[in-house]
């Protein structure tokens, strides 16, 4: 069953993670003075597991890193383009070559993924998160497009002890996935819609956005992907091949490594004859302001213009 | 392999033979790998030395994951090649080991990274070692554990940023169980600190920072060992500084007060010549 609450990705996985804190002594909650509502409750009831180390992402990666190898699970929770960029060296450095050696359960958590910070400007906007992430050995990279998968990860970060990086959007979104148990979440990604000759492939936001071009347009397809690392290709393909055309829509900077990228080299590793088109942010920032769907309008990736992109490849 | 000192003039007079043998050792291993930052693993000798010949760090070279152990962070990875003689000594690697360093299919390398047994860490980029004993020093005393967790900064490595952020962590969560050593030799890659940023003086800086500081003369081996027993026997919710005046290269006069001693390489002739010298 979904419902159309709309509720953040971040409020349900910190609920759940303040569940489980319950049940598991060794999970430690850090921020870099980041809040939620569900995180008021953390900090009251875990005094000593809950630590604000103070708007100083480096230091937040380091401790984190110093409590991951006495074998602690570690929550580290900042905004996305702050807890990646700011802190990027100390995440190469203590998580992904550390982890190589020793295992170090840090999960990092970034809200804000693509615009969803809208008028906050380009500091605010995180559009290289996922490029940058992709880069680091060892580490496993969650994009999910909605709060049920948000909650199903806690669990599975709690068990898979390797760093990890989990973006969220900023905002309440609807739920996609009704029956998360029979998602076969270690595939990466979900077939939402099934189509004949054009697929769209999306993550994060611009799953919702593609939901509502799919509805409009008959036999169009729309992929999901909401593991970018470790990425099963080959499981991919599978689903893939069966398309003539393929638009990936997402809010990042166009075929710079983000999920564009990632398709663009499945298909040229695979030698396949689908078409590919990337929709997304030309190779600037974004100082516009106005309201989300403004911001991609002026960028080609609101619901017309991909409707527009779907129309035209057949053309 | 821990001897028992009763007497402390016998410890001292220990403590200054090993400094001066782990001197010779670290030079033989700059003559088998020249690419080791000779200078800057010459300042902090008489702090490994004190630490681990003085019983004063708790070990166990055949288990280096014992629970109880103390955690030995070494954030200036680059001058730590003087620690690898003193590791083969107590058995965590073989004595052979140490004629392999950077070559093919050893692990002994022209930085000590975390893949050598006793390194805790992935050292080599600097500013990184006292944020992660910061969580280190957390997570022993939830476990209530008595072990301590030792960092060994160097001066030049106080100019990143993310340092400082941890020296304001430390004592705002009262880590008492941490104690830094600040191998202060002066001199950073390029010059003396002092023509580059002069970050003097350490002893107030850390103080405003509500650390406990003991300052030392970081080549008095009876003076650090001393300071380092007094440090750690110390509760008072504080963590605590030792700033160890130390030079550059010591006991090497052409690298002591040579301003570019880091990247200097000393060939295989001089290292003979000052084996045989060194007292």
């Amino acid at each position: 069953m979904t419902t159309n609450k709309l509720k953040t990705m971040r409020d349900v996985f910190l609920e759940q993670v303040y569940k489980r804190m319950h049940e598991e002594e060794h999970i430690f909650f850090l921020t870099a003075d980041f809040g939620a509502p569900t995180l008021d409750k953390i900090r009251e009831e875990f005094k000593d597991r809950f630590i604000n180390v103070g708007i100083a992402e480096q230091n937040l990666i380091n401790v984190a890193t110093g409590l991951a190898l006495e074998g602690y699970t570690v929550y580290a929770y900042a905004i996305a383009s702050f807890i990646t960029m700011r802190a990027y060296e100390q995440i190469r450095t203590n998580l992904s070559i550390t982890t190589q050696i020793k295992p170090v359960n840090v999960n990092l958590i970034g809200v804000g993924a693509g615009v969803s910070y809208v008028v906050s400007g380009p500091t605010h906007h995180c559009i290289e998160d996922l490029s940058i992430m992709r880069l680091l050995p060892n580490f496993m990279i969650f994009s999910p497009s909605d709060w049920k998968l948000a909650e199903n990860f806690v669990d599975y970060s709690i068990s898979m002890k390797i760093p990890k990086y989990i973006r969220f959007d900023a905002k309440p979104l609807p739920q996609i996935y009704s029956d998360i148990d029979s998602l076969d979440f270690e595939a990466g990604f979900s077939e939402i819609t099934a189509g004949k000759e054009t697929c769209l492939i999306t993550t994060g936001y611009m799953t919702h956005r593609a939901i509502n071009v799919t509805n409009k347009l008959n036999d169009v397809g729309l992929i999901d992907v909401f593991l970018l690392k470790p990425f099963k290709s080959d499981l991919l393909y599978n689903v893939l091949k069966k398309y003539g055309y393929i638009i990936t829509i997402e809010e990042a900077l166009i075929n710079n490594g983000g999920l564009g990228s990632l398709i663009s080299k499945l298909v040229q590793d695979k030698q396949s004859d689908i078409k590919l088109r990337h929709l997304g942010f030309n190779d600037k920032y974004i100082f516009d302001l106005g309201d989300r769907n403004h911001l991609h309008k002026i960028n080609n990736i609101d619901e017309e213009s991909i409707i527009s992109a779907i129309q035209g490849i057949h053309l | 392999m821990k001897k028992v000192y009763g007497n402390r003039k016998t410890l001292i007079e220990h403590l200054k033979e090993k400094a001066l043998w782990v001197r010779k050792e670290t030079l033989k291993i700059h003559r088998i790998a020249p690419e080791t930052r000779i200078a800057s693993s010459l300042s902090d000798i008489e702090i490994f030395v004190a630490l681990y010949y003085g019983d004063i760090l708790k070990f166990d070279p055949n288990n280096t994951d014992w629970k109880d152990r103390d955690r030995f962070i070494i954030s200036k990875g680059h001058g730590a090649i003087s620690l690898y003689p003193i590791l083969a000594d107590y058995g965590f690697f073989s004595n052979e080991e140490l004629q392999n360093v950077c070559r093919e299919s050893s692990f002994l390398g022209g930085i000590p990274d975390i893949i050598v047994p006793g390194f805790e860490t992935t050292n080599g980029s600097l500013g990184h070692g006292l944020g992660v004993a910061c969580g280190i020093s957390i997570a022993l005393k939830r476990n209530n554990s008595d072990s301590k967790v030792f960092v060994l900064l160097g001066d030049g490595e106080l100019y990143e940023g993310s340092v400082w952020e941890a020296i304001m962590f430390a004592p705002e969560h009262k880590l008492d169980n941490l104690i830094v050593i600040v191998d202060n030799n002066k001199i950073s890659m390029l010059d003396y600190s002092r023509n580059i940023m002069d970050i003097s003086p350490l002893e107030d800086k850390f103080r405003a920072f509500k650390w406990h500081v003991k300052a030392v003369n970081g080549h008095d081996v009876e003076d650090v060992y001393t300071s380092l027993i007094n440090l750690i026997n110390l509760n008072n919710n504080q963590p605590k500084v030792l700033i160890a005046d130390t030079v550059k290269g010591r006991g090497v006069s052409q690298l002591e007060n040579d301003s570019l001693c880091h990247i200097k390489t000393l060939e295989a002739e001089e290292i003979d010549n000052l084996l045989k010298e060194l007292k």
